[in-house]
């Protein structure tokens, strides 16, 4: 790492590939401040960091249902120096027929998935402008593309892209950056033991793609890459067609 | 409920298969709430050769989300670790800083909690003793609730633990006392042996830190015992960083493991070393870990797997030892790779492995059909007043372990009463009954 000491500010620390983020930065020699509601899992995350290398590595409270944390996790950010980035792995996908039987878990998802970290981002923007950074929104590609499986889940995280691409719009100005994430199947405790997975990634390969997307500037990434084409596939149904369809 | 993915396992030798409906819980509140409510045995990185991890039809908890480095007592050298770490990567981030984990077995994956179930050894056991002699405490998530022990606690909890084929429960995290090492390299001399009785004197005349002997148990005659002597000590120094390991893609063909290809193999390996010896420094995890950069070696036996031999026979037993070794020499199943050590008395368990007196390894490729001569080695490591280490054992019979291990059934009371509905029985300890006190 060269010049800048690097901060990370991860949300949703205790999420499988947040976990494998957080250790390739703190190898790094980063300073890693991890965020989420499970404390205990959060400092053994946090411990874990500093003897892999982290100069400062903490805990910091973050639901993104309640924004009365958000000042602290502001004023704690603010004191750190140098270069300023965050992920957002924050989401959450109760299942699709949960959520009709109970509409009202909607507000819920949405929360979770988009407006809390939107929130919370539009807060910190000022800083990453400020400092330099890049903001990593991690999405899905269940956001490409609303289908019976999970489209409340799908439509927060299409959401959350735009948002993403707006922020990205708004941080270049000052030189910042930000790169939107879409993973496709991860092997993390959303996925383990889920019928129909195949070329499940490890959480490992999609921290190793979002470290080289932050290096090169990428705009927006599919993790793995080919996520990319079978996307690209599916958003090409038409329709008329696609409506017909359960994939 | 945790959800289960059903799985179908392998041992490392790759000839004991087990499927298991296996639970991959992610933080140390699940791996809680999934042993209180269906507890079930612990599942590490399989580096077991046989059965000792699996529990075929049944369920079983696979720890390596849980592998956080919690906390250094930088002024002691404690590391509290939970148990799905692995040992290999704990010492490649705190070496540098000069600090090693006590004992290491030959493969940098296996976990803390692997290492204190079958009370691991390393190339310093001479001197430093088994794993689980440093351990300082553990937690352990027993049927019955959630257990802290130490070596100095009441209760048998933490001698029936080390070394105990996790019967008791699910370690969940450990607190290890490390060692100091001078730095990240190994200075290591390795010095050709011409035979067997050679082998033992050097073995014994020792000095080092760490000492080990290869074999080549294809050599047989006056060659017996052939090998290669290493001993080692950790130094500070530059060498290039390791390589990134190699997979092994396929199984292998038939030949790439045929005597007459081995022979040829191992003696220009011993030729390798010059006759004068030589010190070689080598990055800390090739000298503790040489075919762990070959990842999956394992299938360079091809389909049919493999089987690890290995046993402990008291000193005075080295001529029985030696006779051992000709059974293999002369049963032509050659094997690639043979170890040779002098152990010393440390062992932290009940049902630990090690005990003073001399310890060897040999593989033995299964498409030979090793099964009678394996039962016949068996009986002879019994009859020396020796035993056998069960994390490579998929093939002994109950009466001939628990002879070579007296300590079963006061150990199998013990475990008992924390896993009383026996929910933490896995293939190994069913094929040799060791909970069965009738």
């Amino acid at each position: 790492m060269s010049g800048k000491q690097e901060n990370w500010f991860i949300l949703g620390g205790s999420s499988a590939m947040a976990r494998a983020l957080a250790r390739k930065t703190a190898e790094q020699g980063a300073n890693v401040f991890t965020a989420g509601r499970d404390r205990c899992d959060l400092e053994a995350i946090a411990a874990d960091c500093k003897l892999r290398g982290a100069p400062v590595a903490e805990v910091l409270e973050f639901d993104a249902r309640d924004s009365a944390g958000y000042p602290a996790i502001f004023n704690r950010l603010n004191k750190t120096t140098g270069l300023l980035n965050i992920a957002v792995f924050v989401g959450s996908m109760p299942p699709q027929d949960a959520i009709d039987s109970n509409p009202d878990l909607i507000s819920g998802v949405v929360a979770d998935s988009f407006t809390g970290p939107a929130t919370i981002l539009s807060q910190l923007a000022p800083l990453v402008e400020e400092r330099g950074g890049t903001v990593v929104g991690v999405g899905s590609v269940a956001g490409d593309r609303g289908r019976i499986g999970n489209y409340v889940y799908g439509a927060a995280k299409a959401g959350f892209h735009t948002y993403m691409s707006g922020l990205r719009n708004r941080l270049t100005r000052s030189g910042a950056h930000a790169v939107t994430v879409k993973p496709g199947f991860v092997d993390t405790a959303m996925t383990w033991g889920l019928p129909g997975m195949f070329l499940v990634a490890p959480p490992e390969k999609v921290a190793d793609d979002i470290l080289r997307a932050v290096k090169r500037k990428k705009d927006v990434i599919y993790t793995p890459f080919f996520w990319r084409y079978i996307m690209l596939i599916i958003r090409s149904i038409p329709e008329r067609i696609f409506k017909k369809l359960s994939v | 409920m945790a959800r289960l993915k059903e799985v179908e396992l392998q041992g490392w030798g790759r000839t004991a298969r087990a499927v298991v409906s296996l639970a991959r819980p992610e933080r140390r509140k699940a791996l809680e709430a999934l042993l209180s409510d269906s507890p079930a045995p612990a599942i590490g990185q399989l580096r077991s050769y046989g059965d000792a991890a699996l529990n075929d039809g049944g369920s079983a908890v696979d720890t390596s989300r849980l592998d956080r480095m919690l906390g250094l007592d930088e002024e002691n050298g404690l590391l509290r670790v939970e148990g799905g770490a692995r040992l290999g990567e704990i010492n490649g981030h705190l070496a540098p800083s000069g600090w090693l984990v006590p004992v290491l077995p030959g493969t940098g994956f296996a976990t803390i909690g692997g290492a204190i179930a079958m009370d691991v050894h390393g190339k310093n056991h001479h001197g430093a003793g088994s794993f689980g002699q440093h351990v300082e405490e553990m937690t352990i998530l027993t049927p019955r609730g959630i257990e802290v022990t130490s070596p100095s606690a009441s209760g048998d909890l933490f001698a029936a633990t080390v070394g105990g084929l996790g019967q008791s429960g699910v370690i969940a995290e450990a607190t290890i006392r490390l060692t100091r090492a001078k730095g990240d390299v190994m200075m290591v001399t390795e010095r050709r042996v011409a035979d067997w009785d050679e082998h033992i004197a050097l073995l014994d005349g020792s000095e080092a830190t760490y000492t080990v002997g290869w074999i080549d148990a294809t050599a047989s005659g006056a060659s017996l015992g052939r090998g290669i002597l290493e001993e080692a000590e950790t130094g500070s120094g530059l060498v290039p960083p390791a390589k990134r390991g190699k997979r092994v893609p396929i199984d292998a063909p038939a030949f790439a493991l045929s005597p007459s290809f081995v022979r040829t193999f191992n003696a220009a390996y011993w030729r390798k070393v010059p006759v004068r010896g030589r010190t070689v420094v080598k990055p800390i995890e090739d000298f503790f870990f040489p075919l762990d950069k070959l990842h999956d070696w394992n299938r360079l036996y091809g389909k049919s797997g493999f089987y690890q031999f290995q046993c402990v026979v008291p000193l005075e037993a080295v001529g029985e030892l030696r006779n051992i070794l000709e059974a293999v020499a002369k049963s032509s199943m050659a094997s690639p790779l043979a170890v040779l050590k002098r152990m010393g008395p440390g062992a932290a368990g009940m049902m630990s492995f090690p005990m003073e007196g001399y310890t060897l390894a040999v593989d033995l490729h299964a498409a030979h059909r090793p099964a009678p001569l394996i039962e016949r080695l068996e009986a002879m490591a019994r009859d020396a007043g020796g035993r056998i280490y069960l994390a490579k054992d998929s093939l002994a019979s109950s009466a001939t372990v628990k002879a070579m291990y007296p300590a079963w059934r006061e150990w199998s009371d013990v475990v008992a009463k924390h896993d009383p509905d026996q929910t933490m029985l896995t293939d190994l300890v069913r094929r040799l009954q060791l909970r069965e006190t009738t």
